[in-house]
């Protein structure tokens, strides 16, 4: 393919800065007197540090996994630092909150106080693990929600924290839910009480920070029957040479006739045109449709990180139960992404959408992997997958490895799949037309996303578009 | 012919090309002024479909030699947006599907690129649709066709009607419609016959490469050139078309060989 196109891929990072802002760190490396240190430090009941402890025994008899489709150096998990925190300084309202950080959403374009008022949207800024500040609780609080940090939720409503947590994810779940599970530092907590809409958008900006710190986000969201909620993570990083671990864990729980909807934008450091740097993505989220006629759905727009090894899933438990997937992965120079969904019918007339988009561009590569399975007991239930896949260029590599196993015979399974590529004739009839390539490529790319975009809340479609955008620049030509 | 002559638009002189290093284009000279219908026959392979994408920029072709003035301008510097901004339009002989990219989508950036590289106010969507619609109102296309992505699943002839609807919204000053008749039905070549005819004016011009004769039974050039084998061998007027479709290329071929052979007699003696 032309240089254009090459080009357009090759733009670098934007966000690459960091801010100064005084941190105290624990010590480099794991082990029980660390997880002790995370929990005192952050004045944690008996409980949670017996939580740990046990997640941290089980991950000592783990291996890490190596099935996804990546390749990357081996992690030594005795040179990161699992604790960071800005000083604490008491904060209470925006005004008080450090203007550097401040600083450093507004060189992301996320002017955080004004953008949260005019869109109404409340935002839970997660900085180096811990949330400096949170707006729009109150008005929150009023209709009986809660939306916090998990360590005030585990200060403020441990009965609450202690009845999921661990609930969907176990500790012993999978080997980097077992890290999280031992170590995990902060995160979001939402519970939406019986019958309340959440009445606004809620909505998280991650920013790791500190250089060498892994980040163990922990969310947890429960929606009590009848409740509904809509829930955004979006994330940037800077830039930074060595590479940096995330291994968060998102849980969601909704309970008969519940509504959760999370979205997610995720641009973290790739690492540079040559693979160096880069975040090490390796997540852990999955859903629990629990009661009847519950409703999960994930969106995500994943264009960041050096690996990506992330599959949000549905346990599709509750009879009548729906569990949704829509993803758009994007990969450029040396990235490598083994992404999709599992969803696991298990209660009767049950039903799963997965829609997933794939593009490469440059050397990387780019593996949708999704598992449908339809349990015994799963009579009626019904599944319907698309995954396409786009390349750029002639180095970059898509594969999709769909699993189905069914155990019902009553169920309906449909599988399709695409593979295209975006070629120097599709280029040409936009530029004959009076289109220049870098908005030929991206009318393209955001049409061939479409089904996925129109998922996503306003503001965040506009932004995953933007950010395609971006991140393609210079890539085609 | 016609006897007054509009300011020129085009002037090729010595073109020549190659693609994956094969020479295709061996010296053509083309000039064409305002309010003309050129018509480009000649057999397949003759290098006309690589005339009309040299002409639009296509990367994959090389030019190698002889220039191209366009308004003045040199075309061959110029990228194919900027070519296609300066007032080139080429309707493609097989229209590339777009899937996901809706037609109004596409045709309402094409057109406010278009109006504003030549400092013309841009539609916003809805003053855009009321455009459109009057637009294909005239060509009698279906609405429909705008809700639909780009050429995807579109038949023969509804991309060729797609082609010309382009055509009539960005205006251009010279349209290259290459081979856009060939596998229309009758209806559909009526439409763009219809289109073309409406859209020829005083100041802008065509150019159509064809195969056959049967769309010039519609749209009646000025000029007809005869292409083979990279080159233009005869040029004529309308009439030369009835002739060739009458006799076929061969004699054209003959005469040019056998002048051709001629000149390189009397080149020989002279020297």
């Amino acid at each position: 393919m032309s240089s254009v196109l090459e080009q357009l891929v090759n733009k670098p990072y934007e966000h690459g800065f960091r801010t100064d802002i005084e941190t105290e760190s624990a010590p480099k490396g794991l082990s029980e007197d660390t997880i002790r240190l995370i929990s005192s430090k952050k004045n944690e009941p008996e409980w949670l540090l017996e939580f740990r402890l046990k997640a941290y025994r089980h991950w000592l008899t783990m291996e890490e996994p190596h099935w996804p489709n990546v390749k990357y150096p081996k992690i030594d998990f005795q040179d990161i630092i699992y604790y960071s925190a800005p000083k604490p300084k008491k904060k209470k309202s925006m005004d008080e909150v450090d203007p550097e950080l401040l600083r450093t959403f507004e060189k992301l374009g996320v002017p955080m106080n004004e953008r949260a008022a005019l869109a109404g949207v409340a935002v839970d800024v997660i900085f180096d693990s811990v949330s400096v500040a949170t707006t729009y609780k109150e008005k929150l609080a009023k209709v009986g929600i809660i939306f916090c940090s998990i360590s005030e939720a585990v200060r403020d409503h441990p009965d609450l924290v202690r009845k999921y947590l661990g609930s969907v994810v176990p500790p012993g779940d999978n080997y980097y839910a077992a890290l999280n599970s031992a170590v995990f530092t902060d995160g979001s907590f939402v519970f939406i009480p019986k019958g309340v809409k959440c009445p606004m958008e809620l909505s998280t900006y991650f920013r790791i920070n500190t250089e060498n710190s892994g980040q163990f986000e922990r969310t947890l969201i429960v929606a009590e029957e009848d409740a509904s909620v809509s829930y955004l993570e979006g994330c940037t990083a800077p830039k930074f040479d060595t590479n940096q671990l995330h291994a968060a864990v998102v849980e969601l729980v909704a309970l008969d006739r519940a509504d959760i909807k999370y979205s997610t934008v995720q641009n973290w450091y790739a690492g540079d045109e040559n693979g160096l740097g880069g975040i090490y993505n390796f997540v852990t989220k999955r859903g629990l449709c629990k009661g009847v006629s519950s409703k999960i759905s994930w969106t995500q727009v994943e264009t960041g990180s050096a690996i990506t090894w992330k599959y949000p899933s549905c346990i599709l438990l509750g009879d009548n139960s729906i569990g949704e997937f829509y993803s758009v992965a994007l990969t450029n120079h040396h990235q490598q992404a083994d992404t999709g969904t599992k969803m696991v019918h298990l209660g009767k007339n049950t039903r799963s959408t997965i829609i997933s988009k794939g593009i490469s561009a440059g050397q990387s590569n780019n593996s949708y992997r999704g598992l449908v399975k339809i349990g015994a007991k799963a009579a009626g239930a019904r599944n319907y997958s698309q995954c396409d896949s786009m390349l750029i260029g002639s180095k970059s590599g898509a594969n999709t490895f769909p699993y189905i196993q069914v155990n019902n015979p009553t169920a309906t399974v449909e599988h399709e799949a695409t593979t295209s590529k975006i070629g120097e004739d599709q280029l040409f009839y936009f530029r004959q037309r009076g289109i220049g390539t870098e908005e030929a490529v991206s009318m393209i790319i955001n049409g061939f996303c479409k089904e996925v975009f129109q998922q996503l809340p306003m503001e965040f479609a506009v932004e995953a578009t933007k950010l395609l955008g971006l991140k393609l620049e210079g890539s085609v030509g | 012919m016609k006897n007054e002559k509009g300011p020129e638009l085009l002037d090729v002189r010595a073109l020549t090309a190659k693609v994956a290093g094969v020479p295709i284009l061996k010296g053509i000279d083309l000039p064409v002024r305002a309010g003309e219908i050129h018509a480009i026959m000649g057999p397949n392979g003759s290098g006309k479909s690589t005339f009309a994408k040299v002409l639009a920029g296509h990367p994959a072709y090389e030019v190698t030699g002889g220039t191209v003035r366009f308004q003045g301008h040199d075309l061959l510097t110029m990228e194919p947006e900027d070519r296609a901004r300066a007032g080139i339009f080429l309707g493609f002989q097989y229209p590339v599907e777009i899937p996901g990219v809706s037609n109004s989508a596409f045709l309402r950036l094409a057109y406010n690129t278009v109006q504003g590289a030549r400092g013309k106010d841009e539609l916003d969507p809805l003053e855009f649709d009321d455009f459109i619609r009057e637009k294909m109102k005239l060509l009698d296309i279906d609405p429909a066709f705008l809700d639909r992505s780009v050429n995807e699943g579109f038949s023969g002839g509804e991309k060729k009607r797609n082609e010309i609807l382009q055509l009539a919204v960005l205006e251009p000053k010279l349209a290259i419609l290459d081979e856009t008749d060939s596998g229309l039905d009758i209806d559909a070549l009526r439409v763009v016959a219809g289109g073309v005819n409406s859209m020829l004016k005083p100041d802008n011009a065509f150019v159509l490469v064809t195969h056959y004769q049967r769309l010039l039974n519609y749209i009646i050039p000025d000029y007809v050139h005869v292409m083979e084998g990279g080159r233009i061998i005869k040029t004529g007027g309308k009439e030369l078309a009835l002739e060739l479709e009458s006799r076929g290329y061969d004699w054209v071929v003959d005469e040019y060989r056998a002048g051709e052979q001629e000149k390189g007699y009397v080149g020989a003696s002279a020297a």
